[in-house]
């Protein structure tokens, strides 16, 4: 995982390097130091030098300079490496998902991927900066440390070897205990997080039911739950600073007293002294601040861990060797297509499909809540792969195209589609980039769009809130039709498009099918009879299997489901008004 | 060490009314903790000195032990013996104080953030409707992610620090003070210049934080958008163009987060290297003090006021360092106590609803499920009487307005007597919904009168109307449990058999036979993996199981296939046999067997009447009907 995500440092390896470089610079300046000082005592005040005093003294004034420059100066790259890093991990996310295909978006959810680039990637930056610059600065402190009092006086550094594994176990013993509490409260937050949201999302639903009283303790449940285990941890994090204190004072004791005897024999001084005191501190210090690191380390991993889910998944859609990058005509052939979302046998979603589809034709497909019509649909611009069985584009197939020029060539309106924040125009050019405004107009016009668009005050310039959200929803499903149309694709599909559009314009628009774009092969799914039953062929589905297919007349004398549907929508009157 | 929770987009904000919120938070800690913080304090004081008094041992171990006992010929360690043990001891004290405090801490910090939590959850609850209209659901969000967390924070950790901090400082001072008075004064000038140095970073650490926050959220806002839409981007092929605007946006974000960071990364080498100047210049200024015999000071006075010195900085520092984080817990604070502050929906109404059952022709008020409800209405003078629940509502020119002076609804009358089906057909915007916020009173009426079963609805306790009334909302909101679990959300003590029941009559049971686990199968994420119209049924079953007098269809059905729609319909119509159903649906086929159907239009009823007679009139539902006219 580590290695995997390492991958993204990239062109911040420099600064990522020069990070602990700087900090080591600073670290042998925090080593010098108490030595000076050391001196600075001996042979200064002890021996009432003036000269060596203020010598020293400036040494020691300018080595803090110089230390205080080299640790500003890691802290500089270090917020470029961790940045630089992290918009890397960002990019490298957002370019992986944008080569997804539906089948790994399903995978993770689409929430999840957001969190994912967001939360997730905020906690990495937070821990990567503090691991190249307290990571490497700890150890390294702690052992120079070590080492100059060894070498000042190699026992009262003993002293060293029997605390410091005292205080490490004792901060093992806590992390170990207090690790997985924290990722439960951490999982138990996530869940309460959750259920605040959707408690948020279904307000109405909790009022109307009356179970604001129920939702209160749903919620103190849990919220007890978090109050428990985060006491719990909490508590065992409580003896990190008496841990470290009584190490201080158990280290500070011992050298006043070993230091003491060495001092009266003359053995040691009293700068020494000091300087060894000044490295107790050091030393301790930096054993927080590598505990600190750990702590952030695991709190961090999971967040690293989800992202590389991300970097690690491969996208099960791929251009063959030699792709075909031509789409000859808009002909579709099922040949016994069977699909599975979940690649279990045993949860079919199409099977045995049989369709033959020439260029230029309309197929309407009906079928039930659940039938799997859109399931059939997305296999024509391969947004999944079928699972078994062969479909035909063109008379190429779709595996052997290249996916690029297969998806410019099918236009597809989503059942659950999205319009962009931008004005209409943008929103449009996504079918083509480079439409002159006199196509936008003729797509429009087509889609019965133009109309309403020009009754907007800025027309084609009218901003379109995030989601469409400024739009009605008929609105916003004719224009999700005219920016399919821009595309000028050799197959169209309608997925349950029209559902929020009058009948009188759905008939505009079918019209207009009919007489402008005769060539491209048209897959229209709807709820509504009238929407389809002019079509070439009518494809009744129930349960994932083809029930029958034919023209609206044949339909009509030989299959009982489509007469029920039929006459479902008859006993309402000849159509439904508006849907 | 909580988890960083970039939810935050918001405004970086601080605090407008610190004396306030302060005195608010302090008050959820004295409330139930008084004697623990009394404690607490103690042993912060107790742990502080314990610190003091070890820096100032080593004058005491320099110039009472070492120094004299070098010049002994024959040197007698009992006495310093003694006075390590005493050291010793005071260091137990300081070390057992300080666990207590951080235990007791614990305790505190999670008790009064569980309490604020469940305070501000169980407020929320209370809100009305309109709260959660006018309130973006992700800035409420912040509260249980964000704020309630710094603020958690900010308690267990920051208030003991600065706490400790002050009295550290505080009587360090005065052990400085006892020292020696010239180095104390540098000490306060060199404090001083620290500050400034601290302010200037802060400053413009602050300035690049708010940028970056800012477009954090920029490219958050474009993440969330093009995610969302990506089978969209997918069919498009627009994957290199949004490739491209990430990318501007991401290096943005890039250049304002290293400079953010840059400052705040600064800062800590900066102040530990000017404290160790500092250090530096007590040591020449104490040393040439010494040898010129200024004030008096001695080898082991020099040592210990440098060891002084560092206990006075350093807390400084920490203090400065926490002032960022406490600014934004007391901001977050302030926000909570906001929500808190909301005004809760206010119920006036005393009339009630309870089981009845007839006897001799009148009603008696029963404990047992008889299918009958009545009305338990007290009035002034101590009587009681029982009105049957018939499921009548009537308005008589009812105006109303979301916000003040923009009405919605005009002079709005209408009827729907026991057992009667009415229809609202008109466009988005029209006032279909409102006239049902209104009988359920998510929203009070601005002008006229509602009745129910000839009761004004102002008297009817607002958790027994609408228990009264069942709603089908055209969102459908799941809850994460299994399937089960959410149809009995109507019913809380629906037996197995009465759901399945229930999910049958929606036509739902078929398709939940074939999840994973039928019944017992999870629903996560909003029920994310059903169809929508899966999530109808369901969210018509749950409504089924409760089986309420009176029922709201807004559109209910509009993503289900119309031969389901078919069955589900007959299903509901024999339940609600007798009773008094309110259709919303853009499908006119779904209202036609209405006996009355109201026509709105910019919040007028322009046409009502029954299927037949409306045809007749050829107004606005006869083009609508004809599919002249267009709706949305």
């Amino acid at each position: 995982m580590i290695r995997r995500l390492a991958k993204c440092i990239r062109q911040y390896k420099k600064d990522t390097i020069l990070t602990p470089t700087f900090v080591g610079m600073e670290v042998i300046m925090d080593v010098i130091i108490p030595l000076l000082m050391a001196y600075l005592i001996d042979h200064g005040i002890n021996e009432g030098s003036m000269g060596v005093i203020l010598k020293i003294g400036l040494i020691l004034v300018l080595c803090n300079l110089v230390s205080l420059a080299f640790g500003a100066l890691g802290g500089v790259y270090a917020a470029k490496a961790a940045a630089g890093f992290c918009a890397n991990l960002r990019h490298d996310i957002y370019y992986k998902v944008q080569d997804f295909s539906f089948a790994n978006i399903d995978k993770f959810s689409t929430g999840s991927i957001v969190t994912r680039l967001t939360t997730d990637i905020s906690n990495v930056q937070m821990a990567y900066q503090m691991i190249i610059r307290m990571a490497f600065r700890a150890p390294v402190l702690i052992i120079l440390s070590m080492a100059m009092s060894f070498s000042i006086n190699a026992k009262v550094a003993l002293i060293f070897v029997a605390v410091v594994p005292f205080m490490a176990l004792g901060l093992y013993v806590m992390i170990k205990h207090a690790h997985p509490i924290f990722e439960k409260v951490f999982d138990t937050y996530d869940y309460l997080n959750n259920m605040v949201q959707e408690n948020l999302h279904g307000i109405r639903v909790v009022k109307s039911y009356v179970r604001e009283a129920y939702e209160v303790k749903k919620f103190e449940k849990i919220s007890n739950q978090i109050y428990k285990d985060y006491s719990k941890a909490e508590k065992i994090l409580a003896f990190n600073g008496p841990i470290m204190q009584s190490s201080v004072y158990i280290c500070i004791l011992l050298i006043s007293w070993i230091s003491a005897k060495l001092i009266v024999s003359s053995t040691m001084t009293t700068g020494q002294l000091m300087s060894i005191i000044a490295y107790t501190m050091q030393i301790l210090m930096s054993l927080m601040m590598l505990s600190m690191v750990f702590v952030m380390i695991i709190i961090s991993r999971t967040s690293a861990e989800r992202i590389a889910e991300i970097l690690d998944e491969e996208s099960d859609l791929h251009n063959c060797d030699n792709p075909v990058y031509e789409v000859k005509d808009g002909s579709v052939v099922f040949e016994n297509v069977s699909f599975s979302y979940s690649k279990d046998k045993n949860k079919i979603c199409l099977a045995n499909i049989n369709l033959d589809v020439k260029s230029g034709e309309t197929v309407g497909i009906i079928g039930g809540t659940g039938s799997s019509k859109t399931t059939l649909v997305q296999l024509i611009p391969r947004l999944y792969d079928v699972t078994q069985g062969s479909l035909k584009v063109g008379g190429v197939e779709v595996r052997d195209y290249d996916l690029q020029t297969l998806r410019n060539e099918v236009a597809m309106v989503l059942q659950k589609n999205v319009l962009f924040s931008g004005t209409i125009k943008e929103n449009l050019r996504w079918g083509c980039e480079d439409a002159t405004d006199e196509e936008l107009i003729r797509v429009c016009k087509l889609a019965q769009a133009d109309e309403f668009i020009q009754g907007f005050p800025d027309k084609y310039d009218t901003h379109i809130e995030q989601g469409g959200s400024n739009v009605s929803g008929g609105q916003k499903q004719r224009l999700c039709i005219a920016r399919a149309l821009l595309k000028k694709p050799k197959i169209l599909i309608l997925d349950d498009s029209t559902s929020a559009v009058d009948t009188r314009t759905d008939a505009l628009i079918r019209k207009a099918f009919r007489e402008e774009i005769p060539n491209t092969t048209k897959f229209i799914i709807a709820q509504r009879i009238s929407s389809i039953q002019d079509a070439d062929k009518i494809v009744v589905l129930e349960g994932g299997y083809v029930n029958a297919v034919g023209t609206h007349e044949e339909l009509m004398r030989s299959n009982s489901i489509y007469q029920e549907v039929y006459y479902s929508q008859q006993k309402g009157g000849d159509n439904n008004g508006a849907e | 060490m909580a988890r960083n929770n970039p939810e935050q987009k918001k405004r970086p904000r601080g605090p407008q009314n610190v004396g306030k919120t302060v005195k608010r938070l302090l008050s959820y800690v004295t409330q139930r903790y008084k004697l623990r913080l009394v404690f607490v304090i103690l042993c912060i004081f107790l742990s502080a000195l314990a610190g003091v008094i070890g820096s100032l041992f080593l004058k005491t171990l320099i110039d009472d032990y070492i120094e004299p006992l070098s010049k002994m010929e024959n040197p007698v360690f009992t006495g310093l013996l003694h006075a390590i043990l005493g050291m010793g001891g005071i260091y137990l004290a300081g070390v057992i104080a300080s666990w207590a405090y951080n235990i007791l801490m614990v305790v505190i910090a999670q008790g009064v953030q569980k309490k604020i939590r469940d305070e501000l959850f169980a407020h929320m609850q209370s809100l009305p409707i309109k709260y959660f209209d006018t309130h973006n659901h992700g800035d409420i969000m912040s509260h249980y992610t964000n704020d309630i967390d710094t603020l958690r924070q900010m308690i267990s950790q920051s208030l003991p620090q600065m706490f400790s901090s002050v009295i550290t400082v505080v009587t360090v001072f005065f052990a400085m003070l006892a020292t020696s008075l010239h180095l104390t004064a540098f000490v306060l000038v060199f404090v001083g210049f620290m500050m400034v140095v601290t302010k200037q970073i802060g400053g413009k650490s602050a300035t690049f934080f708010i940028k970056q926050q800012v477009s954090l959220g920029t490219l958050n806002g474009y993440i969330e958008e093009m995610i969302n839409g990506q089978k969209v981007v997918k069919v498009f092929c627009h994957e290199e163009q949004a490739k491209k605007d990430f990318d501007r946006l991401n290096e943005d974000l890039r250049l304002n987060a290293t400079s953010a960071n840059r400052y705040a990364n600064i800062f800590m080498p900066i102040m530990g290297n000017l404290g160790n100047t500092q250090y530096a210049c007590i040591a020449i200024l104490g040393g040439a003090m010494a040898i010129s015999g200024i004030g008096g000071l001695t080898l082991g006075a020099i040592a210990s006021f440098l060891q002084l010195s560092r206990s006075f900085t350093m807390p400084i520092n920490q203090v400065s360092q926490q002032i960022n984080s406490v600014a934004m817990a007391l901001a977050g604070a302030e926000r909570i106590f906001k929500l808190m502050d909301e005004e809760p929906e206010y119920d006036e109404g005393y009339v009630t609803l309870v089981n009845a059952k007839e006897e001799n022709g009148t009603l008696v008020e029963t404990e047992e499920t008889t299918g009958i409800w009545a009305w338990k209405h007290p009035h002034k003078d101590g009587t009681l009487t029982y009105t049957k629940l018939e499921g009548d509502v009537r308005f008589y020119d009812v105006d109303f307005g979301y916000v003040e002076g923009k009405t919605v609804l005009h002079d709005v009358s209408l009827y729907a007597e026991p057992g009667h089906k009415i229809a609202f057909v008109g466009a988005t915007g029209a006032g279909k919904t409102t006239i049902t916020n209104l009988i359920n009173r998510f929203y009070d009426i601005a002008d006229g009168k509602i009745r129910y079963d000839g009761i004004n609805i102002n008297k009817i306790k607002k958790s027994d109307l609408r228990r009264s009334l069942g709603i089908v909302l055209q969102d459908t909101n799941l809850f994460t449990g299994t399937v089960m679990e959410n149809i009995r959300y109507g019913k809380l003590d629906a037996t197995e058999e009465e759901v399945i029941r229930a999910a049958r009559l929606a036509n739902a049971h078929d398709f939940i036979m074939r999840l994973p686990n039928g019944y017992e199968t999870k629903l996560t994420g909003d029920g994310a993996n059903l169809s929508q119209g899966q999530r109808q049924l369901l969210s018509i079953a749950r409504a089924a199981v409760a089986n309420p007098p009176v029922m709201i269809l807004d559109e209910a059905t509009s993503s289900i296939d119309t031969r389901t729609e078919a069955i589900v319909q007959k299903g509901m119509d024999s339940l609600m046999h007798g009773r008094t159903v309110f259709v919303i649906a853009h499908r006119l086929s779904t209202v036609q067997n209405s006996n009355a159907i109201m026509v709105l239009e910019q919040g007028r009823i322009i046409e009502k009447g029954n299927h037949e007679r409306l045809i007749q009139e050829r107004g606005k539902y006869y083009q609508l009907y004809t599919g002249a006219f267009e709706l949305e």
